[in-house]
């Protein structure tokens, strides 16, 4: 027999089904709630349960960060994260990015403008450790903060010369805003 | 004329990928979706005595579990690719031995390599299936395991397939001049092994397949991550026994394909036929520990190589004799391995020239082209020995280069060669002295001679390594474009090769415009479709702008004549005398009366309203297959500088610099990407990247962890320049440039290593150069 | 590579997550950060009936200063450590090492507890905790006790905690002000797994001499190892470059590397000197600044 506890003070969380778990999220600026299995990655949860295919899954062992997503304004790894792990956190996806009337943000922007993806598979997870980065370091950074800030991600097409280029413009159009 | 080519038109690609609105396979999902996964041999070389797959089939939520016996008389075993055979003339240059050697779709009575596939899961969802697979239990046979081409080729050595009578898979030989005579001219000689490892391409988004049977029209839908949506309907086609017009194959946004997605794999045969055995759509995605196992891997080459030279340097002939260790089966027939042979000269005037290619199976994962296709290798060979002729000689090995560049006025030049379409391999135009001047200028090389000199005093170890390659690209057989005006007056051009990455909506969009004087705005591309066109071949082995771009311009060309015609009609002026220019067309001397491309389209079409002139068939659509007459050569140079840490063993690039001829350039942001994408892995597979297999055949590097692909931290920023030799075998002039990037960087790379620790005199005979490799070649070149 | 079934328990205080130990056991994984925890089982390594998640014990996390200890509860982040004041001013050490953990997004769930209790040997916190003489903090529903590095690193992957026990806590020493320190690595690609890495502390005293030295070398033993003859060794010399050069290889023949793929065991133990040497020469560098001789 399967148990779900989600702490003893929390009796009304828990589900008697057995295996599966109740989360409430706040997932790009939604609230939801939904029921899922303890096991389901939070990577699989986004893309098959919510239908938010943007975040991609390239290597389901933490290493090429293409489905790096944010968690309470952090970059995470979404494959190492258990979905029921983000019940009560603020999720952003890629999704969350562009404006309502479908306008690029300015990162987006910059890697259009540079040139800075290709086959485009590994763009969002480079794009939400972006994202987070810019959000904690206002300074424009110098190339090897740049290159650190990017060297969780994987990128298998550019070699990593334009998202450089597109971080810079970023910086650049951020601060003369 | 151009007002688009050669611009830095941004790619329309990119709203999509930025918004994670694009559609890769894996983003596919379909109403009673069932999901695939599949059990892969975890022995090398075995015996299946028995699977059991009771425990599975019963599991929560399993629709199916197949293994080969099931297949059997539903979907028939691979046959060779023909896509990869060889021109009947070629045949008869070479006379290889080539044995028939394809890749079953399950493992039946024997496994010959980890990850080969046995049984396939089908259920409500990946976890599900996940676990049945868990369930499954097979028993093996060990038996003895090759994963050394030497042993593998002994005639001692235990057969992988009976029916091969060896393990030497393909053997061919190829011939230039006379190699016995000039060894006698020689003053010096040189023999050497050099190695390039096996790697695996390693493309972000792995393989997948989703397939849906309709049954009502009977309809086979299928997406796969694939650089050949053609290829894959084809041998659908064939082996599941269906009309092949029933199957429409689309190739949806591909995350990198690199070559190991340019050929069919088990999956995509089997999984469509689970769909339509199961009336459910079936979705297959490889996992990153499948594909470290299964999708396939390349290079893996080891030459046997002897060069004669004279003391000034020229070079008189080459003897090679090199092994290719494919893995366990070879679908490719001579593909890497002879494009090795034609490519190892490269630049060079090498009038004989003997070179000996065996193809030997081992209990590896199969091989497959991968950027570069057999060039990477060959450069490594021919550019270490223009290094090690330099040291015997003591000059400065551009001297040695200089010395033997096939010369500007040479060209058109005659290799004394067959390509491996089938045609005479002669290099076309090119100005290789003065590539390598622009190069050298670029970084400074005497200067950095200098400071090199000064440094060492310092203790400080850097080092420049050149290297060099040629390229044949845009191989046919053909690729064809479909260019049409629809109603509303919107441009559409249609292609057989699909993109994974190189900007073809972008660029075809371009050269189609520039025929129509519109904005790239007005020209939809659409690619990566079966439905689109009849024919198509795929984007690989540098071809896509070639081929696909040749194609679209001449579609464009006719179809902007027709229009023209059409438009005469309407205006009652003679073609000739009107322009066409941001959609409209009207008189050059009457530019107010004009006719939109809009309602020429309209008058396009069949009935009693239409304006075609007699004689024309009605419609507003041109296609278009261009068939190449040869490749056309790309070519170019990348120079190194690195700096080794003598205690360490590491190595970090300074700088990098790359002269490369692409030809036209379509659009300078696209290529210099794909340059730069092309050193990076180039790089990894200089210091980093290796498939290393123990000696009982498990794959050690499966993931991540153990294979080491470069980050933003190992790749520099390089500095390029551009050549422009137009290409007189295609319309646009273009050249292939996808690969070109990839092929340098292992030579250079080592040969700079080698410079740097000159005063060690240390050869660098194989890649990656990991710090553990060049430490112990610095402390045993100290010993000495 | 989806995780095998599983119950999730997730505590809300650290009572609770000792009930459900003493409950599961054998049969339960801790899941801290997950960022082992997790791959391990997408690759189905490892199929725990249990999972016991302690992301919501809030006993478990923060970092503050007791007497002469920096306590950093189990379940606190990289990130907070990489982003703390006291840590910056305090250990410094650990605030140089803590950079050296993957990446950011690994950093940002990683915890100090995970860390310690995986006990990766080439992982930097328990290399760093060796050097400075730290301690853990273990508590089962029994008990609670306080145990050093050497007693809790048994092997390779392999600690003293039992299936009951949590780590509650880590505890680093307060180096003196005066100290100098550093720690070196290195790795294949940045972010990557330590070949070795080296912890070094060095104090001198108003005549310049060495007064104390704590030493540790991570991924050149199967647990972090302090090399003590060579603390020894420098208490009472002038830290010049022969004798740090001499130091930094006195124990090279007490080390055991691990080969694999990235590196021999050989290259490994000759790594490790040079990684020391360096880690001495910076330490002894920042020790010596204001001190006037």
């Amino acid at each position: 027999m399967s148990v779900f506890s989600i702490g003893m003070n929390v009796n009304a969380d828990r589900i008697e089904q057995q295996n599966v778990v109740s989360v409430a999220l706040n997932v790009n600026g939604e609230k939801m709630e939904r029921q899922i299995e303890p096991r389901l990655l939070l990577s699989d949860f986004l893309r098959d349960d919510l239908g938010l295919t943007g975040t991609h899954v390239g290597c389901e062992h933490g290493v090429c960060g293409a489905c790096t997503i944010l968690v309470n304004g952090e970059s995470v790894r979404s494959c190492l994260m258990l979905a029921v792990q983000a019940d009560g956190c603020e999720i952003k996806t890629v999704e969350s990015l562009s404006s309502k009337d479908g306008s690029l943000n300015t990162i987006q922007q910059a890697f259009a403008n540079n040139h800075a993806l290709q086959c485009g598979f590994c763009t969002p997870g480079f794009l939400m450790s972006i994202e987070s980065y810019m959000k904690n370091n206002s300074k424009q950074p110098s190339d090897e903060e740049i290159k650190e800030c990017i060297s969780g991600n994987l990128c298998r097409c550019t070699g990593y010369s334009n998202i450089i280029s597109a971080i810079k413009e970023a910086y650049s159009s951020k601060n003369s805003q | 004329m151009s007002k688009y080519v050669g611009q830095n038109v941004k790619r329309k690609e990119d709203y999509r990928l930025l918004t994670g609105t694009g559609i890769f396979v894996a983003d596919i999902r379909l109403d009673n979706m069932a999901e695939a996964a599949i059990l892969r041999s975890t022995y090398a070389h075995a015996k299946i005595k028995n699977i059991d797959i009771s425990k599975a089939k019963e599991y929560e939520g399993v629709i199916d579990v197949v293994i080969a016996s099931d297949l059997e008389g539903k979907v028939k075993p691979f046959t060779e690719f023909v896509e990869f055979t060889l021109p009947s003339n070629l045949e008869q240059e070479i006379k290889p031995t080539i044995k028939r050697n394809p890749e079953p779709m399950l493992a039946k009575d024997k496994v010959t390599f980890v990850g080969q596939a046995i049984a396939i899961v089908v259920a409500n969802n990946r976890y599900l299936a996940e676990d049945a697979v868990a369930l499954i239990k097979v028993e093996y046979e060990p038996l003895p395991v090759l994963t050394d081409p030497y042993e593998a080729k002994k005639e001692a050595a235990p057969v992988i397939h009976a029916e091969l009578n060896n393990n030497i898979q393909s053997h061919f030989e190829v011939k230039v001049g006379n190699i016995e005579s000039a060894f006698r001219q020689a003053d010096y000689t040189i023999k050497t092994q050099l190695k390039t490892p096996r790697v695996s391409g390693n493309p972000l988004e792995t393989r997948g397949v989703v397939a849906e049977y309709e049954e009502r029209s009977s309809q086979l839908q299928v997406w796969s991550s694939t650089q050949v949506p053609y290829m894959v309907r084809s041998y659908i086609s064939k082996l599941v026994n269906l009309v092949e017009d029933n199957i429409r194959v689309v190739a949806p946004d591909v995350g990198g394909g690199f070559g190991p997605k340019c050929a069919v794999y088990p999956e995509e045969i089997v999984i469509p036929y689970l769909a339509m055995k199961h009336k459910r759509p079936v979705k297959w995605i490889e996992d990153r520990l499948e594909h470290m196992q299964s999708t396939r891997h390349s290079r893996d080459q080891v030459h046997d190589v002897e060069v004669a030279f004279k003391s000034d340097g020229t070079i008189l002939a080459l003897k090679d004799h090199f092994l290719l260790d494919n893995g366990a089966h070879n679908s490719f027939a001579l593909c890497c391995a002879y494009n090795s042979a034609a490519h190892l000269r490269g630049m060079y005037k090498i009038p004989n020239y003997n070179i000996v290619g065996e193809i030997v199976l081992t209990n590896k994962t199969p091989n497959v082209p991968y950027r570069g296709a057999g060039r990477p290798e060959a450069v490594f060979v021919m550019d270490r020995l223009i290094y090690m002729i330099a040291d015997k000689l003591n000059v400065d090995p551009i001297e040695v280069s200089r010395k033997n560049f096939i010369q500007p006025e040479e060209m058109p030049y005659e290799t004394d060669l067959f390509y491996r379409d089938g045609t005479h391999m002669v290099l076309e135009n090119g100005d290789y002295p003065e590539g390598l001047k622009q190069a050298l200028n670029i970084v400074g090389y005497e200067q950095f001679r200098q400071e090199q000199i000064e440094e060492r005093t310092k203790g400080r170890y850097i080092g420049i390594g050149v290297s060099s390659y040629i390229e044949g690209t845009g191989i046919g057989p053909h690729e064809g474009a479909v260019v049409r005006v629809d109603s509303s007056g919107h441009i559409l051009a249609y292609v057989g090769s699909s993109p994974h990455g190189q900007s073809h909506e972008t660029t075809l969009s371009q050269i189609c415009a520039d025929e129509f004087g519109v904005s790239p705005d007005q020209v939809t591309v659409k690619a990566g479709d079966t439905s689109l066109l009849p024919y198509g071949v795929g984007t690989f082995a540098s071809r896509g702008a070639v081929t696909a771009g040749s194609a679209v311009q001449v579609a464009s060309k006719r179809l902007r004549e027709k229009f023209l015609a059409i438009a005469g009609e309407m205006l009652e002026v003679a073609p000739n005398d009107l322009e066409m220019k941001e959609g409209k067309v009207y008189p050059k001397a009457l530019p107010s009366k004009f006719v939109t491309l809009r309602e020429i389209a309209l008058a396009a079409k069949p009935g009693p309203r239409s304006k075609v002139p007699e004689g024309m068939e009605p419609g507003a659509s041109v296609t278009h297959y261009f068939i190449p007459p040869s490749v056309t050569f790309s070519s170019g140079f990348h120079v190194a500088i690195v700096e080794v840490d003598k205690q360490t063993g590491f190595v970090t690039i300074l700088k990098y610099v790359v002269i490369h001829d692409c030809g036209r350039v379509l659009n300078p942001m696209v290529v210099d990407g794909q340059i730069q994408g092309g050193v990076a892995q180039g790089i990894g597979g200089a210091l980093y990247e290796e498939i290393i297999y123990d000696e009982n055949g498990q794959l050690v590097t499966g993931t991540y962890m153990d294979y080491l692909i470069p980050t933003a931290m190992e790749v520099p920023v390089v500095e390029m320049g551009h050549q422009e030799f137009l290409s007189p075998r295609n319309p646009i002039g273009v050249k292939g440039v996808g690969e070109g990037g990839a092929i340098c960087p292992p030579a250079s790379i080592a040969n700079a290593v080698c410079d740097a620790m000159k005063p060690l005199n240390i050869k660098i005979n194989s890649v990656p150069i990991s710090p553990n490799r060049l430490r112990d070649l610095i402390q045993l070149a100290e010993a000495q | 590579m989806k995780p095998p079934k599983f119950s999730y328990h997730r505590p809300g205080n650290y009572a609770e997550a000792l009930d459900l130990l003493d409950q599961y056991g054998e049969d339960a994984k801790i899941m801290s950060g997950g960022q082992s925890l997790i791959p391990i089982l997408n690759m189905r390594l490892s199929t725990p009936k249990h999972i016991i998640d302690l992301s919501r014990i809030d006993d478990l996390k923060g970092i503050r200063q007791e007497g002469n200890m920096i306590v950093i509860g189990g379940m606190t982040r990289h990130v907070e450590v990489e982003n703390s004041d006291l840590i910056k001013k305090k250990c410094p050490l650990l605030f140089e090492a803590i950079r050296w953990v993957g990446h950011t997004q690994i950093r940002n769930r990683g915890t100090v507890g995970g860390s310690i209790a995986h006990a990766d040997p080439s992982a930097e916190l328990p290399c760093v905790l060796t050097a400075l003489r730290g301690e853990i903090v273990i508590v089962s529903k029994e008990e609670e006790i306080t145990v050093s590095p050497e007693e809790f690193f048994l092997s390779f992957l392999l600690t003293s905690l039992e299936p009951d026990q949590l780590i509650k806590e880590v505890r680093f020493p307060i180096i003196h002000e005066s100290c100098g320190y550093a720690f070196e690595e290195v790795a294949r690609r940045h972010g990557d797994f330590a070949l070795v890495e080296a912890a070094a502390v060095i104090d001198v005293d108003e005549t310049g001499r060495i007064s104390e030295a704590l030493i540790a070398l991570g991924g050149a033993n199967a647990v972090p190892f302090i090399p003590e003859e060579v603390e020894r060794f420098l208490i009472g010399k002038k830290p010049d470059e022969t004798i740090l050069k001499e130091a930094a290889v006195m124990q090279l023949d007490d080390l055991d590397p691990e080969g694999d793929i990235h590196g021999s065991g050989e290259y490994r133990r000759h790594l490790s000197g040079i990684l020391l040497e360096k880690a001495l020469c910076r330490a002894a560098d920042r020790a010596m600044e204001g001190v006037e001789i």
